[in-house]
């Protein structure tokens, strides 16, 4: 069953975005992780003042998450209801909010290049 | 992996899915398939090739080897059903509901494309448009309903759109791209909007009320709901069949200003005076309309209905079968068994009930092969998220009793109206209905 929840959790996102977007944005997400892993390593750790702009861009990330999954779903803010729509949601906020700050903090570090003093 | 043991396993694997996911995805969650393949020449004649049909056809492929299984339906295409009321919305294009059978049909399944003509459950034999005459074992009728068009005098499905301001978007995905356009139209205008439901049983409840609703969110959203009227002309004295489930929409239809009239059925309708005239409990009563959404009478089809396997004393005006309401299996005929929206069982006549058929059916008839008993049973689990707006709906889940048995308890709440509730109808239904057919939920 374990196997067939993925596949069916699969088919419900592609059905929510349409498979072509939906595989574009799974491509996008894994290519910026796999940027993360590469400056992490290249740098052999954080760069703090990154880190900061990269925290500090939350919330833009949050807002256009939900943005995006209103638009996507023909919904408005107004239509949330209940609980259980603030808590899914909230989940929505933080995904945007860590997605963008991990592509804010690639960004970053592959413009600038790797900078000795602002690691930890 | 829960094989189909008992339904209160099923809904436990459920709700403890949601901890991964919430959403519709819970639906799919339910046991899928751990038994041993059973070995049988039994011929299994399988008519209609809708959501029960190609489901059913799925599984015993899974379940049984050596099986000759026959599929009989003449449509090639096709339609999720339940996607019609979002391309009636205008929030779907018509091809949403529209897919190949053969796409979804396993191997080792014989697909004969035609219609059944004709059903013999005494010779156990079954003839088709194309005069094949196929004998079987095992009968599953999966015919669905037939949509009485004629029963409403005056009407003309080739005439639905904004010209006649008339909707009929139960007939199919053209239609129901038409009953937009006419919809739409009328919403950017306003005026008077009317819907109604059949006195027969029918198929999703629900679906007449949800359109109501979306009608009454357009004329909002574009500012012209202030000039309008809506009029929701009931069947009977209720607008729902379960109780609680009636009460709440009492109260959304007073909330939205839609005016109710009780006892009201659906004769006929003059298209280019746009008149209803509806049957009342003291005659005949005229209803002008600016946009209206028909909904006909609901039957057996012809060939079901001629076939003996009907109630003989119930539903007579309407011909579905004869079947136990827990274990779906024909009372007069031990081989033969239903699935979905032709059986005559109290409640039922909708996909989520069709998913919940299907286990049933399944090990009625794989014992039967194996000369035992059954045991899993069909509640009347029916379920219908009842769309209260465009972003807003109810899931609403309930049984033969009229208890609601919402598969989330505790956490989306059967009676309010919520945005995750449509995010079910909305992205997370199609996927598991599909998943169904393929025989996987
Ligand atoms: C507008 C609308 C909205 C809906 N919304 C929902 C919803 O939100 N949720 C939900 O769960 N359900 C909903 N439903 C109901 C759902 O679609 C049906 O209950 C479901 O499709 C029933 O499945 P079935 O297999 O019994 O019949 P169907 O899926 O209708 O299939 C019947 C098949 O039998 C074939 N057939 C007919 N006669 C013959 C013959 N003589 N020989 C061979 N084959 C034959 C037909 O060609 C067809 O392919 C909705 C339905 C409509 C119309």
């Amino acid at each position: 069953m374990e196997e067939f929840s993925v596949g069916t959790f699969l088919a419900v996102f592609e059905e929510m975005f349409g498979p072509w977007l939906f595989w574009a944005m799974v491509a996008v997400a894994a290519l910026i992780t796999v940027a993360y892993l590469y400056v992490l390593i290249r740098d052999h750790g954080m760069g703090m003042r990154r880190f900061l702009l990269a925290q500090l861009s939350m919330p833009i990330g949050a807002v256009a998450a939900v943005a995006f999954v209103m638009w996507i779903t023909n919904s408005r803010m107004a239509d949330i209801g209940g609980p259980i729509d603030w808590i899914v949601l909230l989940g929505v906020a933080v995904l945007g909010a860590g997605g963008f700050s991990i592509l804010v903090y690639v960004a970053q570090s592959l413009i600038r290049g790797k900078r000795e003093e602002d690691l930890i | 992996m829960t094989p189909y043991l008992d339904p209160s396993l099923a809904a436990a694997s459920r709700r403890g899915f949601l901890g991964i996911a919430a959403g519709g995805l819970a639906y799919a969650a339910a046991p899928g398939h751990a038994q041993a393949e059973v070995s049988t020449n039994a011929r299994i004649a399988i008519l209609g090739a809708g959501a029960g049909g190609i489901a059913i056809a799925n599984r015993l492929v899974e379940r049984l080897d050596g099986a000759r299984i026959t599929l009989v339906d003449g449509k090639t295409e096709h339609w999720y059903q339940p996607g019609l009321t979002l391309i009636a919305a205008g929030l779907r294009p018509g091809d949403y509901a529209r897919s190949q059978n053969a796409s979804w049909l396993p191997r080792g399944v014989d697909w004969v494309q035609e219609y059944a003509t004709e059903i013999d459950p005494e010779a156990q034999v079954v003839r088709t448009t194309g005069g094949q005459r196929l004998e079987y074992d095992y009968l599953i009728v999966s015919t669905g309903l037939v949509l009485d068009w004629d029963a409403v005098e005056g009407f003309d499905l080739d005439r639905v759109g904004p010209e006649t301001g008339t909707g009929a978007h139960y007939a199919g995905p053209d239609a129901a791209v038409k009953t937009w356009a006419a919809m739409d139209a009328f919403t950017d205008r306003g005026g008077h909007a009317l819907f109604s439901r059949p006195a027969t049983e029918m198929k999703c409840a629900g679906a007449p009320i949800k359109y109501c609703f979306l009608t009454d969110d357009y004329l909002r959203r574009k500012g012209t709901r202030d000039g309008s009227h809506i009029t929701y002309a009931a069947h009977s004295g209720i607008l729902f069949g379960v109780p609680v489930i009636n009460e709440k929409v009492v109260l959304i239809m007073r909330r939205q200003e839609v005016e109710v009239c009780h006892h009201h059925v659906l004769q006929s309708v003059d298209m280019d005076r746009k008149r209803a005239t509806f049957r009342t409990q003291d005659g005949t009563t005229d209803i002008d309309y600016d946009f209206f959404n028909v909904i006909p009478p609901q039957r057996a089809p012809q060939v079901v209905r001629d076939s003996g396997l009907s109630w003989e004393e119930r539903w007579t005006d309407q011909g579905w079968i004869e079947v136990d309401m827990h274990t779906l299996r024909h009372a007069r005929y031990p081989n033969v068994f239903g699935i979905g929206d032709i059986n005559g069982v109290p409640k039922g006549k909708t996909a989520a009930s069709v998913k919940f058929h299907l286990p049933v059916v399944e090990d009625h008839l794989v014992a039967q092969i194996q000369g035992r008993e059954g045991t899993l049973s069909y509640n009347g689990y029916t379920s219908c998220p009842l769309i209260t707006r465009v972003g807003r709906a109810m899931l609403i889940e309930f049984d033969y009793q009229d208890n609601l048995v919402p598969s989330f308890p505790g956490i989306v709440a059967p009676l309010e109206e919520l945005w995750i509730s449509w995010l079910m109808k909305e992205v997370a239904l199609k996927a598991t209905y599909n998943a169904m057919l393929r025989g996987r939920a």
